[in-house]
């Protein structure tokens, strides 16, 4: 067949429903793409498999009850989404934190950090089809971040941890001595995973020029976090906002050029090698004192009794993945009149079309795995 | 060179390989059954109710608080009463169902009796998917001694804490 018969051959595109149950796409997460070949002209992502009615049920609840269900939207860094929420509930009732329970609270954010990236770059390699060397590297280190969690707050994943005016419980013994010993080897495993991914050429040619998200339809599309930053827009909640105790901390806030798969990848990774600058610090300043304060101590004592002057917030931080935000609103009763969550990885996901258009199917997949989305936050 | 990247990763994952037999921070998986992890003392499952003396004196007086506090409502209380009808200061039945409790610590907190404390215990597979894993009163309470067992740190600081109580000159009370 010649060039010519080929351009006018009738050809027709092909409809592939990928998820939701397809180990590819990070939980229950559908996309029906439609395919040219094997270009992608057309993506429709299908959400809601994992809807929990989360911010029905916490407008029933106290506040403090939210509490456990804000660590099961995003399951993997649960200590910051309970960060967000005690934020969001302190700035309404206008609680103050006592100087340890800040520091107490940076600390678990940044291993919460190492966490999420981690894992992160562990499944996306999954999804480049390096099956299960990666990830298990990374959830060996994970591991030891996760014992250190059990340790402080009783649980893995399901931390509970923070209250409103400080936190749960003060450290346990050993704690920060495990902390030191994380600080100490995880550039070290830094090292090793860069060692094994950052130069490998199937990586690159796999991830280089995939995905890429320009700056200026990034801003528009309201993208955040490292996603945002490796289009080259350098936007950190944490310096711009200062929130908690933030501006006392001496980082650096890393960009990247392209706005590709690698780029995403590697912000990630000069991250994580900034949080250990932070954990570092915030190990060498910690004060004593109390963990809690009297007024936040009474209302985790008496959820019933904690009743936050009517009013609305808005309280945000830089979450792994990206802006998490609690807007409530107050009637002047013990449960939130309005409770809603703006999740990171949802508003991150919306952009996934304009990324995968002319790319293609097994692009897709990694472009998806490089958003980084958890489906307990997506569909909530 | 071209290809140089890929060999310098599979040099990492050949000194991965070989270190899993000589060091035990390169083979971390344990071979549970067989070998167990030591629990941290902090660590909580699911709730479990303490008596100090006998089990028929419960610490718990029957007060709906972790009822009411529990984020998906597994408690179900009932108070009990004397022969008159009387309420007493003791739960009649004290339910909780395990395959809704979400393991979150909320009615340990929020216990001002020091009655209900979280367990140490995960092994509960049942063959039942709804009655076996209502836990009622007669499994749901267990000794001061098990509750000093797993949480040595906590049952010092609140037997001290009820020791005080108790030496204070108690408040009259009416019958």
């Amino acid at each position: 067949m010649t060039e010519e018969n080929l351009s006018t051959l009738a050809t027709q595109t092909l409809e592939v429903s990928l998820g939701p149950q397809h180990p590819s796409t990070h939980g229950v997460f559908r996309m029906n793409a439609t395919l040219d070949g094997e270009t992608i002209v057309k993506l429709k992502p299908v959400m809601g498999y994992l809807h929990r009615n989360h911010e029905k049920l916490a407008e029933d609840m106290t506040y403090l009850g939210s509490m456990p269900y804000t660590d099961r939207l995003d399951y993997i860094c649960s200590m910051t989404n309970n960060f967000a929420y005690a934020l969001a509930v302190e700035k309404l009732a206008g609680l103050e934190v006592p100087e340890r329970a800040e520091y107490i609270r940076i600390i678990m954010a940044e291993l919460t950090r190492l966490v999420n990236h981690t894992l992160l770059i562990g499944f996306l390699l999954n999804d480049l089809g390096a099956f299960f060397t990666p990830v298990l590297y990374a959830f060996r280190e994970r591991e030891k971040i996760l014992d250190l969690f059990e340790s402080v707050s009783g649980s893995r994943m399901m931390c509970n941890y923070f209250r409103f005016g400080g936190v749960k419980i003060d450290f346990s013994p050993g704690f920060l001595e495990g902390v030191k010993s994380i600080i100490q080897n995880y550039p070290k495993f830094l090292d090793e995973f860069e060692k094994l991914l950052s130069e490998n050429e199937i990586l690159m040619a796999r991830c280089q020029n995939v995905g890429v998200l320009s700056k200026e339809l990034a801003i528009s599309a309201g993208i955040s976090g490292p996603m945002l930053r490796a289009s080259g827009v350098p936007y950190d909640i944490r310096k711009v906002d200062g929130y908690s105790i933030y501006n006392r901390f001496n980082f650096r806030v890393p960009i990247g050029e392209v706005g590709d798969v690698y780029d995403r990848y590697y912000v990630r990774i000069l991250e994580m090698r900034e949080s250990i600058k932070i954990l570092a610090q915030a190990v060498k300043e910690i004060p004593e004192g109390p963990f809690i304060s009297p007024k936040g101590a009474a209302g985790a004592k008496a959820p019933r009794t904690f009743k936050p002057p009517k009013g609305q917030v808005y309280g945000r931080i830089e979450a792994p993945k990206g802006e998490l935000g609690f807007y409530l609103v107050s009637d002047g009763s013990p449960k939130p009149y309005r409770y809603h969550v703006r999740p990171p990885s949802f508003i991150n996901l919306t952009i996934l079309e304009d990324m995968c258009i002319g790319n293609k199917i097994a692009d897709a997949i990694v472009t998806l795995g490089s958003v980084d989305i958890v489906l307990g936050e997506v569909d909530r | 060179m071209f290809g140089f990247g890929v060999l310098k990763g599979m040099l990492v994952t050949i000194q991965n390989f070989f270190a899993s037999y000589f060091s035990k921070d390169h083979l971390t998986t344990v071979q549970y059954p067989e070998e167990r992890l030591s629990a941290k003392e902090r660590y909580r499952n699911f709730p479990f109710l303490v008596y100090d003396q006998a089990p028929e004196d419960p610490r718990c007086v029957a007060c709906d608080i972790c009822a009411k506090e529990c984020p998906p409502k597994c408690i179900t209380i009932v108070r009990d009463s004397d022969a008159e009808g009387k309420p007493l200061k003791r739960p009649k039945s004290f339910d909780i169902d395990y395959s809704i409790c979400m393991n979150c610590g909320i009615c340990e907190e929020v216990c001002p009796f020091d009655a209900i404390f979280m367990d140490h215990e995960f092994e509960l597979a049942e063959y039942g998917r709804f009655e076996d894993l209502m836990y009622h009163k007669d499994r749901l309470l267990k000794p001061n001694d098990h509750f000093k067992k797993i949480r040595p740190t906590d049952a010092t600081r609140i037997d001290a804490k009820l020791a005080a109580k108790t030496q204070k000159p108690a408040p009259p009370v009416g019958n």
